[in-house]
């Protein structure tokens, strides 16, 4: 199952604002991209087109979280994050029930080139005390995290989205747990962290990795923020090496978070896989392929990675 | 029954009147026991955040979360100092808090904060936000079937930032008509005049041409700032902006003199003294009489 996730947050957020009069959802003239259309088709009254006006977006969708409404604020992530001091002060100072969605989020945006990508919302976003930061990898988490956001979590938050298809990673029993690391393959050599539309490559690469005798672990971390610092420790015990692959700068975003919590819990060598300079134009399997976010850049860091620590 | 609703009028302008005094003193020895603060844009904006608090809004000072409550949202954070003073008065707070104004710790933050201080609608600070979270409350408060009103008071410098005319177009394209704006048109900001800075003129022309209901009053007269209120809120189908001229530093004569210095800095104790001094004195204070 191929599935951008911008696909299941538009129906689940459709289904449940039929029978949920809370939800309220804005987007800034991009609703058909980001798939709130689906939710403007089924609740025309609680949907709101806000124009080419992210900043007043994000503003208002706070003032309606504070008379009780639960909000979601949608555009292209580089856009909406971009409004980072709206989403400091009007939403997360509040602490309102708003989630900032941000679809077509790093270099997988593909032909569009670097104004339309997102690689550095997350690093960015990280700083909000109070503001959840989440990247589910596949369709099923999509909709449990959506699900989760409207029926359990009670502040801010960013959801972070792809515009490009990703695999299934998950079994259909698959449970999303807040702010708990997702354990996918148990390994003693190496421990792989990925994040949104690089897992799947990460579980490629262990596979191929095993297969030449080398035990990786794979961890989807779908909470960025807070992130699951007992999690990461207990990785670094197991193994001593990590390495983290997301599709964003290698500053600030997944492998940032994680070096801090090795810091701060248990002291280890770590690889951070992601951007190293500005996105460009290319297609998403392509920019993937250059950035090492496939799964052969990913089994080809790992294999360094490892040969450098000897 | 006209003549009974002059007279309740002329009563309340009255009380207003005696309580502005009052008022003024108290953001001058805030700002002076915080040595910090915006002194000029809270005496500008004291007449309007009184009558709004003592005329308009549909509040309980105990019971600050009330869900159909009107809500008031400074957007010019910097004049909260204003609201702290009628606030107190009104009873959501003990008197002696006024004192820890901008210490750390205190529920009265340098600029307003809902999560330190209950009553307060709006986190604000950052200038131009504040229009938009109103709007975001007018349009939450119109989908609960909510009758309550929402006041926000803005300044003049602010008015400069883009995002304000984002919402100024997009509230008359929602058709927000249960937001009241009142600007607090002081003419001054940080480095210098506001015509100086960024002429934000012709302004009444601007909101009307993006469709909003405009009024221009003397935002020190309580006759005038009541009866602009009264009409903003019968306004339907569009949003409503007042237009309120202020003076700078109003009440001080070494303020309103010199109201660009007076932005940003907060009265030392003998500036304070000798501030006070004034106010009681045109009042008809007696010195005495206003110790409490």
């Amino acid at each position: 199952m191929n599935r951008a996730t911008r696909d299941p947050f538009g129906e689940t957020l459709a289904r449940l604002g039929k029978t949920d009069e809370r939800i309220v959802v804005l987007d800034a003239d991009l609703s058909e991209s980001t798939r709130s259309a689906k939710f403007a088709e089924a609740c025309p009254e609680r949907f709101f087109e806000m124009g080419i006006q992210e900043a007043n977006m994000i503003s208002t969708a706070a003032g309606l979280a504070s008379t009780g409404k639960i909000a979601f604020c949608c555009s292209f992530s580089c856009f909406i994050t971009s409004r980072f001091d709206q989403i400091k002060v009007s939403v997360a100072y509040n602490n309102a029930r708003v989630t900032i969605v941000g679809t077509h989020a790093g270099c997988g945006v593909g032909p569009d080139g670097y104004t339309q990508m997102a690689l550095e919302d997350v690093a960015m976003l990280r700083t909000l005390p109070n503001l959840a930061v989440l990247q589910p990898a596949d369709d099923l988490e999509t909709t449990q995290i959506v699900e989760y956001l409207i029926g359990q979590h009670d502040g801010p938050a960013f959801l972070r989205l792809t515009r490009q298809k990703v695999p299934r990673v998950h079994h259909e029993n698959y449970r999303f747990a807040y702010g708990r690391a997702d354990r996918l393959r148990e390994g003693s050599d190496l421990a792989i962290i990925g994040t949104g539309a690089t897992v799947h490559a990460a579980l490629a690469a262990a596979s191929r990795l095993g297969d030449e005798g080398i035990s990786a672990s794979v961890t989807n971390i779908h909470t960025i923020s807070p992130l699951d610092q007992d999690a990461i420790g207990q990785l670094a015990a197991e193994t001593g090496k990590l390495m983290t692959v997301e599709d964003h700068s290698v500053i600030g975003g997944l492998g940032g978070a994680v070096c801090e919590a090795l810091a701060a819990t248990h002291p280890a060598m770590c690889h951070r896989v992601g951007l190293r300079e500005f996105g460009e134009s290319g297609s998403p399997e392509e920019l993937f392929a250059k950035h090492h976010l496939d799964a052969e850049g990913v089994y080809r860091e790992a294999k360094s990675f490892l040969e450098r620590l000897g | 029954m006209g003549s009974d609703k002059a007279t309740d009028r002329e009563r309340l302008v009255a009380q207003l009147e005696a309580k502005a005094p009052r008022y003024r003193v108290d953001i001058l020895e805030m700002l002076c026991e915080a040595e910090s603060g915006h002194p000029g844009g809270s005496l500008s904006a004291i007449d309007l955040v009184s009558a709004i608090y003592h005329y308009k809004l549909r509040h309980r000072p105990d019971d600050p979360l009330w869900a159909d409550r009107d809500r008031f949202i400074m957007s010019k954070g910097h004049g909260v100092p204003a609201q702290y003073a009628v606030m107190s008065d009104l009873g959501y707070f003990e008197r002696d808090k006024l004192w820890t104004l901008r210490k750390l710790g205190s529920p009265l933050q340098g600029h307003p904060c809902t999560h330190w201080l209950a009553g307060i609608d709006a986190s604000t600070g950052s200038l131009g936000q504040g229009l938009s979270v109103a709007q975001g409350v007018g349009i939450g408060l119109r989908l609960s079937r909510s009758k309550a009103h929402v006041y926000c008071l803005m300044g003049d410098g602010e008015t400069q930032e883009g995002q304000v005319w984002e919402a100024a177009m997009s509230m008359a394209k929602y058709r927000v008509d249960n937001v009241t704006v009142i600007l607090d048109y002081n003419k001054a900001q940080i480095d210098g005049l506001t015509r100086d800075v960024m002429d934000i003129e012709p302004l009444a022309d601007k909101w009307r041409a993006f469709g909003w209901h405009v009024q221009t009053i003397d935002g020190h007269d309580y006759r005038q700032i009541l009866a602009a209120l009264d009409q903003a809120a019968a306004v339907q189908g569009q949003p409503s902006y007042i237009i309120a001229h202020t003076i700078k530093g109003k009440g001080v004569s070494f303020m309103e003199q010199n109201p660009v210095s007076w932005h940003g800095v907060s009265p030392n104790r003998e500036d304070t003294d000798r501030a006070i001094a004034e106010i009681r004195k045109r009042a008809g204070i007696d010195a005495k009489e206003a110790v409490r």
